[in-house]
Protein backbone atom coordinates (compact mmCIF):
# COMPACT_ATOMS: atom_id res chain seq x y z
CA UNK A 1 0.00 0.00 0.00
CA UNK A 2 1.02 3.42 -0.96
CA UNK A 3 0.50 6.53 1.78
CA UNK A 4 0.36 9.73 -0.06
CA UNK A 5 1.51 12.01 2.30
CA UNK A 6 4.58 10.23 2.84
CA UNK A 7 5.10 9.99 -1.33
CA UNK A 8 4.63 14.15 -0.99
CA UNK A 9 7.19 14.55 0.97
CA UNK A 10 10.01 13.54 -1.57
CA UNK A 11 8.21 16.39 -3.91
CA UNK A 12 9.44 19.94 -2.60
CA UNK A 13 6.74 21.95 -4.92
CA UNK A 14 4.83 20.78 -2.27
CA UNK A 15 6.79 22.80 0.43
CA UNK A 16 6.12 25.40 -1.65
CA UNK A 17 2.75 25.25 -2.73
CA UNK A 18 1.87 24.63 1.36
CA UNK A 19 -0.53 22.08 2.89
CA UNK A 20 -4.24 21.69 1.48
CA UNK A 21 -3.09 22.51 -2.10
CA UNK A 22 -4.81 19.71 -4.28
CA UNK A 23 -2.92 19.59 -7.29
CA UNK A 24 -5.61 17.59 -9.33
CA UNK A 25 -4.29 18.14 -13.26
CA UNK A 26 -1.60 15.64 -13.60
CA UNK A 27 -3.13 14.60 -17.02
CA UNK A 28 -1.64 17.46 -18.00
CA UNK A 29 1.76 17.32 -16.17
CA UNK A 30 3.34 16.04 -12.88
CA UNK A 31 5.63 17.27 -9.98
CA UNK A 32 9.17 16.13 -9.35
CA UNK A 33 10.40 14.32 -6.55
CA UNK A 34 13.59 15.26 -5.36
CA UNK A 35 15.44 12.17 -6.74
CA UNK A 36 14.83 13.52 -10.31
CA UNK A 37 15.71 16.78 -9.65
CA UNK A 38 18.85 15.46 -8.05
CA UNK A 39 19.74 13.49 -11.31
CA UNK A 40 19.45 16.38 -13.52
CA UNK A 41 21.59 18.93 -11.50
CA UNK A 42 24.41 15.78 -10.75
CA UNK A 43 24.39 15.63 -14.51
CA UNK A 44 24.94 19.44 -15.09
CA UNK A 45 27.16 19.71 -12.38
CA UNK A 46 29.51 16.09 -12.97
CA UNK A 47 28.68 15.39 -16.31
CA UNK A 48 27.98 17.55 -18.58
CA UNK A 49 29.19 17.39 -21.52
CA UNK A 50 28.04 16.33 -25.53
CA UNK A 51 27.48 12.42 -25.88
CA UNK A 52 28.98 10.30 -28.88
CA UNK A 53 31.27 12.55 -30.15
CA UNK A 54 34.19 13.12 -27.32
CA UNK A 55 36.70 10.55 -27.17
CA UNK A 56 37.52 12.36 -23.26
CA UNK A 57 37.05 11.26 -20.06
CA UNK A 58 34.03 13.53 -19.30
CA UNK A 59 31.86 12.87 -22.93
CA UNK A 60 32.57 9.07 -22.28
CA UNK A 61 31.19 9.25 -18.75
CA UNK A 62 28.02 11.40 -20.30
CA UNK A 63 27.03 8.93 -23.19
CA UNK A 64 27.57 6.03 -20.80
CA UNK A 65 24.72 7.62 -18.43
CA UNK A 66 22.73 8.35 -21.44
CA UNK A 67 22.67 4.25 -22.34
CA UNK A 68 21.86 3.37 -19.48
CA UNK A 69 19.08 5.29 -19.07
CA UNK A 70 18.02 4.02 -22.13
CA UNK A 71 18.21 0.74 -21.37
CA UNK A 72 16.15 1.62 -17.70
CA UNK A 73 13.59 2.93 -19.01
CA UNK A 74 13.26 0.30 -22.01
CA UNK A 75 13.20 -2.52 -19.50
CA UNK A 76 10.61 -0.56 -17.31
CA UNK A 77 8.14 -0.68 -20.45
CA UNK A 78 9.14 -4.48 -20.79
CA UNK A 79 11.62 -3.88 -23.92
CA UNK A 80 14.97 -6.69 -23.48
CA UNK A 81 16.56 -4.20 -25.99
CA UNK A 82 17.34 -0.20 -25.62
CA UNK A 83 17.88 0.28 -29.34
CA UNK A 84 14.27 -0.14 -29.82
CA UNK A 85 13.68 3.04 -27.56
CA UNK A 86 13.95 6.03 -29.34
CA UNK A 87 14.54 9.56 -27.31
CA UNK A 88 11.97 12.08 -28.31
CA UNK A 89 10.84 15.42 -26.81
CA UNK A 90 7.33 14.03 -25.73
CA UNK A 91 4.80 11.84 -26.63
CA UNK A 92 3.46 14.42 -29.25
CA UNK A 93 7.07 14.51 -31.26
CA UNK A 94 6.56 10.61 -30.71
CA UNK A 95 3.60 9.56 -32.77
CA UNK A 96 4.66 12.57 -35.17
CA UNK A 97 7.77 10.63 -35.96
CA UNK A 98 5.94 7.38 -36.29
CA UNK A 99 3.35 9.24 -38.59
CA UNK A 100 5.70 10.60 -40.70
CA UNK A 101 7.88 7.84 -41.32
CA UNK A 102 5.23 5.44 -41.55
CA UNK A 103 3.20 7.90 -43.89
CA UNK A 104 6.00 7.75 -46.68
CA UNK A 105 4.81 4.00 -47.34
CA UNK A 106 1.45 4.84 -47.45
CA UNK A 107 -0.15 5.17 -50.69
CA UNK A 108 -3.72 7.23 -51.97
CA UNK A 109 -6.20 4.91 -50.49
CA UNK A 110 -4.61 3.25 -47.61
CA UNK A 111 -6.20 3.78 -44.44
CA UNK A 112 -5.80 4.78 -41.11
CA UNK A 113 -7.64 3.82 -38.00
CA UNK A 114 -8.07 5.56 -34.94
CA UNK A 115 -10.53 6.16 -32.19
CA UNK A 116 -12.76 9.19 -31.64
CA UNK A 117 -10.68 9.31 -28.00
CA UNK A 118 -7.70 10.10 -29.45
CA UNK A 119 -5.61 13.54 -28.45
CA UNK A 120 -5.12 15.66 -30.80
CA UNK A 121 -1.74 14.17 -31.14
CA UNK A 122 -2.61 10.90 -32.80
CA UNK A 123 -4.88 13.06 -34.96
CA UNK A 124 -3.58 15.39 -36.35
CA UNK A 125 0.02 14.03 -37.44
CA UNK A 126 -2.07 11.80 -39.86
CA UNK A 127 -4.31 14.55 -41.03
CA UNK A 128 -1.27 15.99 -42.58
CA UNK A 129 -1.37 13.00 -44.89
CA UNK A 130 -4.72 13.46 -46.06
CA UNK A 131 -3.81 15.59 -48.99
CA UNK A 132 -1.45 12.09 -50.36
CA UNK A 133 -5.14 10.40 -50.94
CA UNK A 134 -4.50 8.48 -46.90
CA UNK A 135 -8.02 8.02 -45.36
CA UNK A 136 -8.49 8.80 -41.68
CA UNK A 137 -11.09 6.59 -39.89
CA UNK A 138 -12.60 7.32 -36.67
CA UNK A 139 -13.87 4.46 -34.21
CA UNK A 140 -16.80 5.56 -32.03
CA UNK A 141 -16.85 5.34 -28.62
CA UNK A 142 -20.57 3.49 -26.95
CA UNK A 143 -22.63 5.53 -24.48
CA UNK A 144 -20.64 4.49 -21.25
CA UNK A 145 -17.54 5.98 -22.90
CA UNK A 146 -15.76 2.55 -23.68
CA UNK A 147 -14.42 1.77 -27.51
CA UNK A 148 -16.98 0.87 -29.26
CA UNK A 149 -15.75 -2.83 -30.93
CA UNK A 150 -18.43 -3.09 -33.67
CA UNK A 151 -17.52 0.74 -34.98
CA UNK A 152 -14.21 -0.53 -34.98
CA UNK A 153 -14.82 -3.27 -36.67
CA UNK A 154 -16.53 -2.00 -39.01
CA UNK A 155 -14.15 0.88 -39.72
CA UNK A 156 -11.11 -1.95 -39.85
CA UNK A 157 -11.00 -2.53 -43.47
CA UNK A 158 -8.74 -4.73 -45.91
CA UNK A 159 -7.16 -1.02 -46.71
CA UNK A 160 -6.40 -0.05 -43.09
CA UNK A 161 -2.52 -0.52 -42.46
CA UNK A 162 -2.13 1.61 -39.16
CA UNK A 163 -4.36 1.05 -35.96
CA UNK A 164 -3.09 3.76 -33.67
CA UNK A 165 -4.68 3.81 -30.53
CA UNK A 166 -4.72 5.34 -27.30
CA UNK A 167 -4.51 3.25 -24.23
CA UNK A 168 -5.86 5.37 -21.65
CA UNK A 169 -7.98 8.69 -22.62
CA UNK A 170 -7.13 11.59 -20.75
CA UNK A 171 -10.60 12.97 -20.88
CA UNK A 172 -12.95 9.68 -20.06
CA UNK A 173 -10.34 7.68 -18.22
CA UNK A 174 -10.89 4.69 -20.32
CA UNK A 175 -8.22 1.97 -20.57
CA UNK A 176 -8.21 0.49 -23.87
CA UNK A 177 -7.89 -3.40 -24.43
CA UNK A 178 -4.71 -3.28 -26.05
CA UNK A 179 -3.87 -6.66 -26.33
CA UNK A 180 -7.56 -7.38 -28.07
CA UNK A 181 -6.62 -4.56 -30.45
CA UNK A 182 -3.50 -4.97 -31.16
CA UNK A 183 -4.72 -8.66 -32.03
CA UNK A 184 -7.02 -7.61 -34.17
CA UNK A 185 -5.01 -4.85 -36.03
CA UNK A 186 -2.01 -7.36 -36.73
CA UNK A 187 -4.76 -9.88 -37.94
CA UNK A 188 -5.77 -7.46 -40.20
CA UNK A 189 -1.85 -6.96 -41.33
CA UNK A 190 -2.00 -3.84 -39.75
CA UNK A 191 0.80 -1.90 -37.80
CA UNK A 192 -0.17 -1.35 -34.10
CA UNK A 193 0.61 2.14 -32.29
CA UNK A 194 -0.21 2.63 -28.83
CA UNK A 195 -0.43 6.33 -27.79
CA UNK A 196 0.66 5.52 -24.00
CA UNK A 197 1.42 9.18 -22.50
CA UNK A 198 -1.27 8.22 -19.95
CA UNK A 199 -1.07 4.66 -19.45
CA UNK A 200 2.82 4.41 -19.14
CA UNK A 201 2.97 6.66 -15.99
CA UNK A 202 -0.32 5.27 -14.16
CA UNK A 203 -0.21 1.30 -14.46
CA UNK A 204 2.37 -1.98 -15.31
CA UNK A 205 2.77 -1.73 -19.01
CA UNK A 206 5.03 -4.05 -21.27
CA UNK A 207 4.72 -3.80 -24.86
CA UNK A 208 5.66 -7.90 -25.36
CA UNK A 209 2.76 -8.95 -23.37
CA UNK A 210 0.56 -6.64 -25.05
CA UNK A 211 2.38 -7.04 -28.33
CA UNK A 212 2.18 -3.38 -29.87
CA UNK A 213 4.50 -2.11 -32.65
CA UNK A 214 5.06 1.39 -31.14
CA UNK A 215 4.38 2.88 -27.89
CA UNK A 216 4.22 6.72 -27.78
CA UNK A 217 4.86 8.21 -24.09
CA UNK A 218 6.20 11.78 -22.51
CA UNK A 219 8.39 11.97 -19.45
CA UNK A 220 6.55 14.83 -17.86
CA UNK A 221 3.37 13.05 -17.29
CA UNK A 222 5.52 10.79 -15.09
CA UNK A 223 7.46 12.66 -12.67
CA UNK A 224 10.08 13.19 -14.84
CA UNK A 225 11.19 16.65 -16.74
CA UNK A 226 9.48 18.61 -19.73
CA UNK A 227 11.28 18.20 -23.06
CA UNK A 228 12.03 14.56 -23.22
CA UNK A 229 9.66 11.80 -24.49
CA UNK A 230 10.11 7.73 -25.89
CA UNK A 231 9.12 6.07 -28.94
CA UNK A 232 9.64 2.48 -28.18
CA UNK A 233 9.35 0.37 -31.84
CA UNK A 234 10.01 -2.88 -32.63
CA UNK A 235 13.23 -3.45 -34.21
CA UNK A 236 12.65 -5.10 -37.64
CA UNK A 237 10.25 -2.39 -38.51
CA UNK A 238 12.31 0.43 -37.36
CA UNK A 239 15.09 -0.76 -39.21
CA UNK A 240 13.23 -0.51 -42.15
CA UNK A 241 11.46 2.78 -41.49
CA UNK A 242 13.12 6.36 -43.15
CA UNK A 243 14.33 8.86 -40.76
CA UNK A 244 12.43 11.21 -39.32
CA UNK A 245 14.55 14.82 -39.29
CA UNK A 246 18.01 14.99 -40.74
CA UNK A 247 21.12 16.02 -39.20
CA UNK A 248 24.00 15.47 -36.77
CA UNK A 249 24.02 11.63 -34.99
CA UNK A 250 21.65 10.34 -37.31
CA UNK A 251 24.06 9.61 -40.56
CA UNK A 252 27.05 7.47 -40.12
CA UNK A 253 28.51 8.85 -43.59
CA UNK A 254 27.46 12.73 -45.34
CA UNK A 255 28.11 12.88 -49.26
CA UNK A 256 27.47 15.47 -51.34
CA UNK A 257 24.06 14.20 -52.34
CA UNK A 258 23.39 11.32 -50.25
CA UNK A 259 24.28 9.94 -46.80
CA UNK A 260 24.18 6.94 -44.96
CA UNK A 261 21.77 6.47 -42.16
CA UNK A 262 23.34 4.99 -38.58
CA UNK A 263 21.75 2.32 -37.25
CA UNK A 264 18.27 2.10 -34.54
CA UNK A 265 17.72 4.49 -32.04
CA UNK A 266 20.23 7.02 -33.60
CA UNK A 267 19.12 7.06 -36.64
CA UNK A 268 15.75 8.39 -35.54
CA UNK A 269 17.51 10.94 -32.81
CA UNK A 270 18.93 13.96 -35.25
CA UNK A 271 21.43 16.41 -33.24
CA UNK A 272 22.04 17.11 -29.68
CA UNK A 273 19.91 14.58 -28.03
CA UNK A 274 18.33 15.82 -24.14
CA UNK A 275 20.90 13.78 -22.25
CA UNK A 276 19.91 15.53 -19.14
CA UNK A 277 16.17 15.03 -19.65
CA UNK A 278 16.78 10.90 -20.29
CA UNK A 279 18.74 10.67 -16.79
CA UNK A 280 15.83 12.33 -14.93
CA UNK A 281 13.27 10.16 -16.96
CA UNK A 282 15.41 7.16 -16.05
CA UNK A 283 15.40 8.58 -12.29
CA UNK A 284 11.90 8.90 -12.78
CA UNK A 285 11.10 5.04 -12.96
CA UNK A 286 13.49 4.50 -10.31
CA UNK A 287 11.25 6.22 -8.32
CA UNK A 288 8.06 4.52 -9.99
CA UNK A 289 9.38 1.22 -9.75
CA UNK A 290 10.41 1.45 -5.63
CA UNK A 291 6.47 1.51 -5.32
CA UNK A 292 5.96 -0.83 -7.74
CA UNK A 293 3.55 0.33 -10.51
CA UNK A 294 1.04 -2.40 -9.21
CA UNK A 295 0.32 0.09 -6.33
CA UNK A 296 0.50 3.13 -8.32
CA UNK A 297 -2.58 1.63 -9.87
CA UNK A 298 -4.65 0.48 -6.72
CA UNK A 299 -4.02 3.54 -5.15
CA UNK A 300 -5.07 5.17 -8.10
CA UNK A 301 -8.25 2.92 -8.19
CA UNK A 302 -8.89 3.65 -4.69
CA UNK A 303 -9.18 7.51 -5.11
CA UNK A 304 -11.65 6.81 -8.29
CA UNK A 305 -13.88 4.56 -5.89
CA UNK A 306 -13.60 7.33 -3.19
CA UNK A 307 -14.73 9.86 -6.67
CA UNK A 308 -17.80 7.75 -7.59
CA UNK A 309 -18.68 7.15 -3.88
CA UNK A 310 -18.83 11.03 -3.37
CA UNK A 311 -20.15 11.76 -6.54
CA UNK A 312 -23.28 9.90 -5.14
CA UNK A 313 -23.50 10.96 -2.05
CA UNK A 314 -23.21 14.45 -2.76
CA UNK A 315 -25.83 14.81 -4.67
CA UNK A 316 -24.66 17.88 -6.45
CA UNK A 317 -27.59 19.08 -8.70
CA UNK A 318 -27.00 18.52 -12.56
CA UNK A 319 -23.44 17.21 -11.96
CA UNK A 320 -22.54 14.85 -14.85
CA UNK A 321 -19.49 12.96 -15.66
CA UNK A 322 -17.85 11.11 -18.12
CA UNK A 323 -16.16 7.50 -19.03
CA UNK A 324 -16.76 4.13 -17.68
CA UNK A 325 -17.72 3.19 -13.92
CA UNK A 326 -16.21 -0.13 -13.52
CA UNK A 327 -12.79 0.41 -11.80
CA UNK A 328 -11.21 -2.10 -14.13
CA UNK A 329 -11.41 -0.25 -17.15
CA UNK A 330 -10.84 3.35 -15.77
CA UNK A 331 -7.32 5.39 -14.83
CA UNK A 332 -7.82 8.21 -12.49
CA UNK A 333 -9.55 10.48 -14.53
CA UNK A 334 -12.52 12.27 -14.09
CA UNK A 335 -14.21 14.53 -16.10
CA UNK A 336 -17.50 16.31 -15.04
CA UNK A 337 -19.62 18.98 -16.29
CA UNK A 338 -22.48 21.04 -14.42
CA UNK A 339 -24.85 21.03 -16.48
CA UNK A 340 -24.50 20.76 -20.51
CA UNK A 341 -23.43 23.61 -22.64
CA UNK A 342 -23.51 22.43 -25.94
CA UNK A 343 -21.13 23.34 -28.58
CA UNK A 344 -21.59 25.89 -30.69
CA UNK A 345 -19.64 27.70 -34.03
CA UNK A 346 -20.30 30.42 -35.76
CA UNK A 347 -22.57 28.54 -38.27
CA UNK A 348 -25.41 27.69 -35.51
CA UNK A 349 -27.20 30.59 -34.24
CA UNK A 350 -26.96 32.24 -31.04
CA UNK A 351 -30.76 32.22 -30.13
CA UNK A 352 -31.95 35.08 -27.91
CA UNK A 353 -33.86 33.52 -25.75
CA UNK A 354 -32.01 29.67 -24.89
CA UNK A 355 -28.46 31.51 -25.86
CA UNK A 356 -27.56 32.96 -22.16
CA UNK A 357 -30.13 30.45 -20.57
CA UNK A 358 -27.60 27.86 -20.21
CA UNK A 359 -29.84 27.58 -17.60
CA UNK A 360 -28.15 26.31 -14.23
CA UNK A 361 -25.50 25.06 -15.93
CA UNK A 362 -21.83 26.30 -15.36
CA UNK A 363 -19.16 26.97 -17.67
CA UNK A 364 -16.16 24.76 -17.33
CA UNK A 365 -13.70 27.99 -16.79
CA UNK A 366 -15.92 29.10 -14.03
CA UNK A 367 -15.60 25.86 -12.70
CA UNK A 368 -11.94 25.65 -12.65
CA UNK A 369 -11.22 29.30 -11.53
CA UNK A 370 -13.50 28.49 -8.67
CA UNK A 371 -11.73 25.83 -7.79
CA UNK A 372 -8.55 27.45 -8.03
CA UNK A 373 -10.26 29.73 -5.13
CA UNK A 374 -10.25 26.57 -3.22
CA UNK A 375 -6.46 25.71 -3.59
CA UNK A 376 -7.26 22.82 -6.21
CA UNK A 377 -5.76 22.51 -9.45
CA UNK A 378 -8.26 21.18 -11.95
CA UNK A 379 -7.84 21.83 -16.18
CA UNK A 380 -11.24 23.02 -17.79
CA UNK A 381 -11.28 22.95 -21.64
CA UNK A 382 -11.46 20.41 -24.30
CA UNK A 383 -8.04 18.80 -23.02
CA UNK A 384 -6.44 18.46 -26.86
CA UNK A 385 -9.41 16.34 -27.10
CA UNK A 386 -11.95 18.53 -29.76
CA UNK A 387 -13.56 15.78 -31.57
CA UNK A 388 -14.30 13.80 -28.29
CA UNK A 389 -15.35 16.49 -26.78
CA UNK A 390 -17.76 17.34 -29.28
CA UNK A 391 -18.61 13.81 -29.58
CA UNK A 392 -20.09 14.18 -26.03
CA UNK A 393 -22.40 17.47 -27.15
CA UNK A 394 -20.43 19.89 -25.05
CA UNK A 395 -18.23 22.52 -25.62
CA UNK A 396 -15.88 21.75 -22.95
CA UNK A 397 -15.04 19.82 -19.37
CA UNK A 398 -13.47 20.11 -16.65
CA UNK A 399 -10.98 17.77 -15.27
CA UNK A 400 -9.45 16.44 -12.18
CA UNK A 401 -6.38 13.56 -12.70
CA UNK A 402 -4.84 11.86 -10.03
CA UNK A 403 -1.36 10.53 -9.10
CA UNK A 404 0.54 8.77 -6.10
CA UNK A 405 0.44 12.00 -4.30
CA UNK A 406 -2.83 12.57 -4.16
CA UNK A 407 -5.07 11.59 -1.32
CA UNK A 408 -8.45 10.79 -0.39
CA UNK A 409 -8.75 14.12 1.19
CA UNK A 410 -7.69 15.39 -1.69
CA UNK A 411 -10.81 14.16 -3.26
CA UNK A 412 -13.22 15.09 -0.50
CA UNK A 413 -11.76 18.87 -1.01
CA UNK A 414 -12.50 18.58 -4.67
CA UNK A 415 -16.46 17.09 -4.25
CA UNK A 416 -16.24 20.39 -1.33
CA UNK A 417 -15.29 22.89 -3.80
CA UNK A 418 -17.57 21.62 -6.81
CA UNK A 419 -20.59 21.86 -4.65
CA UNK A 420 -19.23 24.98 -4.01
CA UNK A 421 -19.12 25.84 -6.99
CA UNK A 422 -22.57 24.87 -8.15
CA UNK A 423 -24.28 26.76 -5.02
CA UNK A 424 -22.34 30.05 -6.50
CA UNK A 425 -23.63 30.49 -9.97
CA UNK A 426 -26.88 28.27 -9.63
CA UNK A 427 -28.07 31.51 -7.98
CA UNK A 428 -28.44 33.09 -11.52
CA UNK B 1 -15.60 41.91 1.76
CA UNK B 2 -12.51 42.57 0.07
CA UNK B 3 -11.89 44.90 -3.43
CA UNK B 4 -11.19 41.58 -4.99
CA UNK B 5 -14.63 40.42 -3.78
CA UNK B 6 -17.04 43.34 -4.62
CA UNK B 7 -15.63 42.67 -7.98
CA UNK B 8 -16.62 39.37 -8.13
CA UNK B 9 -20.11 40.03 -7.18
CA UNK B 10 -20.40 43.11 -9.59
CA UNK B 11 -19.05 40.76 -12.12
CA UNK B 12 -21.62 37.88 -11.14
CA UNK B 13 -24.54 40.53 -11.23
CA UNK B 14 -23.81 41.37 -14.33
CA UNK B 15 -23.57 37.86 -15.85
CA UNK B 16 -26.70 36.82 -14.18
CA UNK B 17 -28.67 39.80 -14.95
CA UNK B 18 -27.00 41.26 -18.18
CA UNK B 19 -27.83 45.05 -19.33
CA UNK B 20 -28.42 45.41 -22.58
CA UNK B 21 -29.01 42.24 -23.49
CA UNK B 22 -30.59 41.31 -27.03
CA UNK B 23 -30.85 42.32 -30.51
CA UNK B 24 -31.21 45.71 -32.08
CA UNK B 25 -34.03 45.54 -34.80
CA UNK B 26 -32.64 46.80 -37.79
CA UNK B 27 -28.73 47.73 -36.58
CA UNK B 28 -26.44 49.85 -38.40
CA UNK B 29 -23.88 46.61 -38.16
CA UNK B 30 -23.94 43.08 -36.14
CA UNK B 31 -21.35 40.92 -35.59
CA UNK B 32 -20.90 37.95 -33.94
CA UNK B 33 -17.45 36.81 -32.82
CA UNK B 34 -15.77 33.27 -31.22
CA UNK B 35 -13.58 31.83 -29.20
CA UNK B 36 -13.60 28.51 -30.64
CA UNK B 37 -11.08 27.25 -27.45
CA UNK B 38 -14.05 27.66 -25.33
CA UNK B 39 -16.83 28.27 -26.94
CA UNK B 40 -17.34 31.77 -25.76
CA UNK B 41 -19.49 33.51 -27.92
CA UNK B 42 -21.23 37.58 -28.52
CA UNK B 43 -23.38 38.71 -30.81
CA UNK B 44 -23.05 43.03 -30.94
CA UNK B 45 -26.07 44.84 -32.67
CA UNK B 46 -25.12 48.98 -33.12
CA UNK B 47 -27.38 51.92 -33.73
CA UNK B 48 -25.01 54.44 -35.18
CA UNK B 49 -25.95 57.92 -35.50
CA UNK B 50 -23.74 60.66 -36.71
CA UNK B 51 -20.61 58.99 -35.20
CA UNK B 52 -22.37 58.35 -32.17
CA UNK B 53 -23.29 54.90 -30.39
CA UNK B 54 -26.85 55.53 -29.99
CA UNK B 55 -27.67 51.91 -28.91
CA UNK B 56 -25.99 48.73 -28.25
CA UNK B 57 -27.00 45.29 -27.41
CA UNK B 58 -25.50 41.72 -27.18
CA UNK B 59 -26.78 38.43 -26.82
CA UNK B 60 -24.35 35.58 -26.42
CA UNK B 61 -23.11 32.31 -24.28
CA UNK B 62 -19.93 31.34 -22.41
CA UNK B 63 -18.48 31.73 -18.94
CA UNK B 64 -19.28 34.32 -16.38
CA UNK B 65 -16.25 36.69 -17.73
CA UNK B 66 -16.75 36.74 -21.12
CA UNK B 67 -20.68 37.01 -20.45
CA UNK B 68 -20.67 39.41 -17.42
CA UNK B 69 -17.87 41.43 -19.01
CA UNK B 70 -20.19 42.18 -22.36
CA UNK B 71 -22.47 43.47 -19.99
CA UNK B 72 -20.56 46.13 -18.61
CA UNK B 73 -18.76 47.28 -21.81
CA UNK B 74 -22.43 47.93 -23.17
CA UNK B 75 -22.81 50.23 -20.21
CA UNK B 76 -19.74 52.10 -20.83
CA UNK B 77 -20.23 52.89 -24.29
CA UNK B 78 -23.39 53.72 -25.12
CA UNK B 79 -23.87 57.00 -26.20
CA UNK B 80 -19.92 57.14 -26.54
CA UNK B 81 -18.68 58.45 -30.02
CA UNK B 82 -17.09 55.74 -32.76
CA UNK B 83 -13.93 57.35 -32.19
CA UNK B 84 -13.85 56.97 -27.86
CA UNK B 85 -15.03 53.37 -28.50
CA UNK B 86 -12.01 52.35 -31.01
CA UNK B 87 -9.52 54.44 -28.50
CA UNK B 88 -11.14 51.68 -25.50
CA UNK B 89 -7.67 49.57 -24.25
CA UNK B 90 -7.63 46.23 -23.59
CA UNK B 91 -5.75 47.60 -20.01
CA UNK B 92 -8.80 49.62 -19.33
CA UNK B 93 -11.54 46.55 -19.73
CA UNK B 94 -9.40 44.81 -17.46
CA UNK B 95 -8.74 47.44 -14.68
CA UNK B 96 -12.71 47.97 -14.98
CA UNK B 97 -13.15 44.17 -14.33
CA UNK B 98 -10.69 44.92 -11.03
CA UNK B 99 -10.03 40.71 -10.77
CA UNK B 100 -6.71 39.31 -10.93
CA UNK B 101 -8.04 37.42 -14.03
CA UNK B 102 -5.09 35.85 -15.06
CA UNK B 103 -4.07 35.39 -19.02
CA UNK B 104 -5.87 32.89 -20.54
CA UNK B 105 -8.89 34.04 -19.26
CA UNK B 106 -8.27 38.01 -19.70
CA UNK B 107 -8.85 36.58 -23.35
CA UNK B 108 -12.60 35.87 -22.40
CA UNK B 109 -12.92 39.13 -20.74
CA UNK B 110 -11.49 40.60 -24.21
CA UNK B 111 -14.01 38.86 -26.37
CA UNK B 112 -16.72 41.51 -26.36
CA UNK B 113 -14.36 44.45 -26.76
CA UNK B 114 -12.77 42.72 -29.43
CA UNK B 115 -16.38 42.06 -31.11
CA UNK B 116 -17.50 45.75 -30.44
CA UNK B 117 -14.39 47.31 -32.02
CA UNK B 118 -14.85 45.07 -34.73
CA UNK B 119 -18.14 45.82 -35.46
CA UNK B 120 -17.32 49.44 -35.87
CA UNK B 121 -14.43 48.56 -38.15
CA UNK B 122 -16.93 46.23 -40.57
CA UNK B 123 -19.82 49.55 -39.93
CA UNK B 124 -17.03 52.35 -40.79
CA UNK B 125 -15.78 50.01 -44.00
CA UNK B 126 -19.41 49.66 -45.41
CA UNK B 127 -19.84 53.29 -45.70
CA UNK B 128 -16.76 53.73 -47.88
C1 LIG C 1 -3.43 10.64 -24.33
C2 LIG C 1 -2.37 11.66 -24.62
N1 LIG C 1 -1.62 11.54 -25.71
C3 LIG C 1 -0.66 12.42 -26.00
C4 LIG C 1 -0.41 13.51 -25.21
C5 LIG C 1 0.65 14.47 -25.61
O1 LIG C 1 1.62 14.61 -24.65
P1 LIG C 1 2.72 15.73 -24.80
O2 LIG C 1 2.02 17.04 -24.79
O3 LIG C 1 3.60 15.53 -23.62
O4 LIG C 1 3.41 15.49 -26.09
C6 LIG C 1 -1.18 13.68 -24.06
C7 LIG C 1 -0.98 14.86 -23.21
O5 LIG C 1 -1.87 15.54 -22.78
C8 LIG C 1 -2.18 12.73 -23.76
O6 LIG C 1 -2.94 12.86 -22.67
Amino acid sequence: MLTSDEVKQDFPIFETLGDGYAYLDNAATTQKPRSVLDAIHNFYTSQNSNVYRGIYRLSEDATDSYHKARRNIAEFIGSGNPDSLIFTRNATESLNLVASSLGKGLRPGDEVLISIMEHHSNIVPWQLWLPAGVKLKYADIDSEGHLDMESFQENLTGRTKIVSLVHESNLLGTINNAMEIGRIAHDNGAVFILDGAQSVPHMPVDVERLGCDFLAFSGHKMLGPMGIGCLYGRMDILEKMPPFLGGGEMIREVYRDHSVWNDVPQKFEAGTPNVAGAIGLSAAVDYLRSYGMENVRSHEKRLMKKTFDLEQEAGIPELISYGPRELENRGGIYSFNIGKIAPMDLESQILEESSLKIGSAVHPHDVASSLDGDKIAVRSGHHCAMPLTHRLGVVATSRASYYIYNSESDVENLFQAIANVAVKYHER
Amino acid sequence: MSDEEINMEILLDHYRSPRNYGKIEKPSVELVEYNPVCGDAVQFTLKIENGILTDVKFIGRGCSVSQGAASMLTERVKGKSTEEVMNIGPQEILSNIGLNLGPSREKCALLSLNALQKSVRKYRDGEK
